[in-house]
């Protein structure tokens, strides 16, 4: 074997490990491998307060992921954020009474938005809205009613 | 006054070198076309400049990966967080630790050699022997170190990246109990592919531009003789190592606002 040979496998073998290991991090290490490329179609939901609901937050049902939330903006006409779910378009079976929560994932952790499916015939088309909502869990809010329940309690 | 001229002499100085570096880099542009009619000389480089380096890059990447798997854990056991060990180990190597310690390592293992040997080849008038010969030496011995540089670093930074990743998974999951799936599942959904691993790689890839750069430049500009070489040696690694921290910042103001 030529010295240039040997040269060029050794080289060869440093370039491929390199792009392995760029791989590695794109498939295993990044959430590329993750990625739905699927169609999906929106969904409108309107909750009194998002919380700490971002755009890509995850939407559930049982726990399964069956979409993202694509668009998040405030509806000016009746004071509410709008949220705007891409559920997969395999999951196009969802009843159009389904109930859409922000859940919290832990105690501290990110927020998601779990959908209780109802028992309606109808399901949800792209466009369609959710009219059952409830809005995140505000710990402040929380606290506050908590307190004024015990003020009350202590008035009595 | 005398303080005055010293002054106005270190900064005309300064912009002098900052000139001729990039005249040279423009000169050493313009020998593309030159090297894709030999690419033997590519190669040579590569293996001088990314193969030999594999084996720093490669023992640093596990060790860190495992200090931060081991660092990590103990700081986030402290809140019930080992779960996201995964994420902060990918994430601290991903975005800045592999590609900036990759071009520290670089720096002292690569680039000083550069230096070392295009200085040393400026001192014995091999590049003069070249011109004399009417080969262009900045095409012929300086582009291709550059291209070699430039093309190694990012595959080098992802290696360090991996290794460390699976560093922190040897400590957490092997050693500390940390679930597998979990370590896994929590980087994968945390940790972005352009947001984090394309940043990575653009940063390591000016990392390779600037400090192929700098080596070249110390190299081809240094004095001709035997101190001259010690310290553009000296300057390589000292420059390069300030150039990257430095523009790391820069880089990461505007990539992770």
């Amino acid at each position: 074997m030529s010295k240039l040979r040997q040269l060029e496998i050794l080289v060869g073998a440093f370039m491929a490990t390199g792009f392995v290991a760029l791989f590695f991090l794109a498939m295993n290490v990044s959430n590329l491998g993750a990625v739905h490329s699927g169609d999906s179609y929106k969904v409108l939901a309107r909750f009194d307060n998002i919380g700490g609901l971002k755009v890509k937050s995850p939407v559930t049902m049982a726990g399964v992921e069956v979409g993202r939330v694509v668009d998040i903006y405030y509806d000016a006409q009746d004071f509410r954020a709008v949220a705007v779910l891409g559920i997969y378009s395999q999951f196009d079976q969802i009843p159009d009474d389904t109930f859409a929560k922000i859940l919290t994932a832990g105690l501290l952790g990110e927020q998601y938005v779990g959908l209780d499916p109802g028992g309606s015939e109808q399901v949800l088309k792209d466009g369609g809205e959710i009219a059952l909502t409830q809005s995140a869990l505000v710990l402040e809010e929380v606290i506050g009613q908590f307190i004024f329940g015990k003020a009350q309690e202590g008035a009595q | 006054m005398e303080w005055l001229a010293a002054l106005g002499r270190a900064g005309l100085s300064f912009s002098a070198r900052l000139g001729r570096a990039n005249l040279l880099l423009v000169a050493m542009l313009r020998g593309l076309p030159e090297l894709l009619r030999r690419p033997r000389l590519l190669i040579e480089q590569l293996f001088a400049v990314g193969v030999l380096t594999v084996l720093i890059i490669a023992v640093s990447g596990i060790f860190v990966g495992m200090v931060l798997g081991l660092q990590g854990y103990h700081i986030l056991s402290r809140f019930g967080a080992e779960a996201t060990l995964g994420v902060m180990v990918a994430a601290s190597l991903v975005r800045e630790l592999g590609p900036v310690v990759t071009a520290l390592l670089f720096a002292g293992r690569a680039g000083s050699a550069m230096s070392a040997e295009i200085g040393l080849m400026k001192a014995t008038e091999q590049l003069s022997g070249l011109e004399m010969m009417a080969v262009n030496p900045e095409h012929r011995v300086l582009t291709p170190r550059l291209i070699a540089g430039i093309i190694s670093m990012p595959l080098l930074a992802a290696l360090f990246s991996m290794l460390g990743v699976y560093g922190g998974w040897f400590v957490g999951v092997g050693l500390l109990g940390v679930d597998d799936g979990t370590y896994w599942a929590q980087m994968q959904s945390q940790i972005d592919w352009s947001e984090d691993v394309v940043n990575g790689v653009v940063k390591s890839f000016v990392f390779g531009i600037v400090c192929t750069w700098i080596a070249i430049f110390q190299g081809y500009d240094c004095v001709p003789t035997s101190e001259g070489v010690s310290r553009a040696t000296t300057r390589t690694v000292v420059h390069s190592s300030l150039a990257v921290l430095g523009l790391d910042f820069v880089l990461t103001a505007l990539m992770f606002n």
